[in-house]
């Protein structure tokens, strides 16, 4: 699973940080800030939710299989 | 259970059919939504459609998940004993839709004044409200917006970045005091004042107006001249057609047990159970994950975390809030200044909520903070 995240696109709502702490952060402008690019699998359902629920879809997964 | 209904195709709906997939249901799921296009991101009609700088296409909801979504479709009755839900699709008919498993997810409607509708006259609810309003706001001079909460506010702010003449008409101190107190209030107020705002203390009582609206009379009296009202006045939640069922509450919200169901085999998301004012994006998600998992697992599901935040942009200037701060909740300057329109405040003593302003990357570090304290 690999991520990338689209800070123009991003509106600093914070949902991906509530929804995967791990993954997200927003830096002190707001943006969204990626931790971890290429989490292991106990993280994909959270990395999932975080791309599902941005209002502005500032995230993508990419599955590698 | 092999035949689930969701009533309902915005946030709510839509989250709840994909989480019963992602939990394993694979039996016909249909998901029925009263509005005609494909489902879409509420947040954005205030805010980038309203300005233009979004298009409706810009504004969809992903859809990911294999189900029957049926758009232009009404429902109108549900008939418990039969388990069967009436519903209308665009071409007026009515057709019975048996089911094993119900999630109601049909969200709310925007209050209005009495009387018959005047020209001129907006409520933002809906992406057909947020064209029809986009559409007018080009030619209007004179805006006048009741209530200054969440959508009064925001539309307040786009039609004056859009340049047009605006008073928010909002009882004082100032916007959302009953949410965030006096403090608050008064710098929202402010807020809108330094962007050309005006602000008139008090609430709509009337509206004026014979072919198209002229103006709006307040309940002291005051005539305020407009050729353009939009009603930011709250909304009710879209529970007419339950009427007779006995879920109902007064007021119309659905009673519901803490894991969201409804009755046996029957679960709801969203703003037809959410807290007044508690309707938002984030609640719907987490409430839809919840119901759909109390569908199919009766009533293992844990309760919804309440945790949940929302948040509002007004020139620029982003607010924040992770909780819900309790009615009359005691505030407290946490962090920043207030005058500054740079702040972290919480409510409750600490354990309630917490509202941002302008600063996004204390998230984080609130959410921890309050989560760590026991509710």
């Amino acid at each position: 699973m690999r991520i990338t995240v689209d800070r123009n696109l991003c509106e600093s709502t914070g949902m991906c940080t509530g929804l995967a702490p791990d993954l997200f952060e927003l830096d002190e402008d707001g943006l969204i800030v990626l931790l971890n690019a290429e989490p292991g699998d106990e993280l994909r359902s959270a990395a999932e939710q975080a791309v599902r629920n941005c209002p502005v879809a500032a995230i993508a997964v990419q599955h590698e299989d | 259970m092999r035949r689930i209904l969701v009533v309902g195709a915005s946030l709510a709906g839509i989250r709840a059919a994909e989480a019963l997939r992602r939990h394993g249901f694979d039996g016909e799921l249909t998901v029925a939504g009263t509005e005609p296009g494909v489902p879409y991101r509420r947040p954005a009609l205030s805010k980038g459609y309203l300005l233009g700088t979004q298009s409706a296409d810009q504004i969809g909801l992903s859809v990911d998940a294999d189900l029957d979504l049926r758009t232009g479709t009404e429902a109108v009755r549900l008939d418990l004993g039969s388990r069967v839900v009436w519903l209308r699709p665009d071409d007026g008919s009515a057709v019975p839709h048996p089911f094993d498993g119900l999630v109601i997810a049909t969200g709310a409607v925007a209050r209005t004044l009495p009387g018959p509708p005047l020209p001129g006259v907006h409520t933002l609810r809906t992406l057909a409200d947020a064209a029809a309003l986009r559409s007018e706001l080009q030619a209007a001079a004179q805006v006048v917006v009741a209530g200054g909460g969440l959508v009064g506010g925001e539309v307040a702010a786009a039609a004056r970045v859009l340049g047009l003449d605006v008073t928010l008409v909002v009882p004082a101190p100032g916007p959302m005091a009953g949410v965030f107190g006096p403090a608050v209030a008064r710098m929202l107020a402010e807020l809108h004042q330094a962007h050309g705002t005006r602000l008139t203390p008090g609430a709509v009582a009337r509206l004026e107006g014979d072919s198209r609206v002229r103006a709006v009379r307040l309940a002291d009296g005051t005539v305020l001249p407009a050729d353009l009202v939009v009603l930011g006045i709250g909304s009710r939640p879209a529970t007419g057609w339950l009427y007779g069922t006995g879920l109902i509450q007064p007021g119309g919200r659905l009673r519901h047990a803490p894991n969201l169901a409804v009755a046996d085999g029957i679960t709801a998301a969203g703003d037809v159970i959410a807290a007044p004012g508690a309707g938002h994006w984030d609640n719907a998600i987490r409430q839809a994950d919840t119901a759909a998992r109390t569908l199919l697992d009766g009533q293992a599901a844990p309760a919804h975390d309440a945790l949940t935040m929302f948040w509002t942009e007004l020139y620029g200037t982003r607010l924040q809030v992770i909780g819900h701060p309790a009615p009359g909740a005691a505030a407290r300057l946490a962090e920043g200044s207030l005058g500054e329109r740079r702040c972290v405040v919480t409510y409750g003593d600490g354990d309630g909520a917490a509202l941002l302003v302008n600063s996004p990357h204390r998230l984080s570090t609130y959410r921890r903070l309050l989560a760590a304290v026991p509710a």
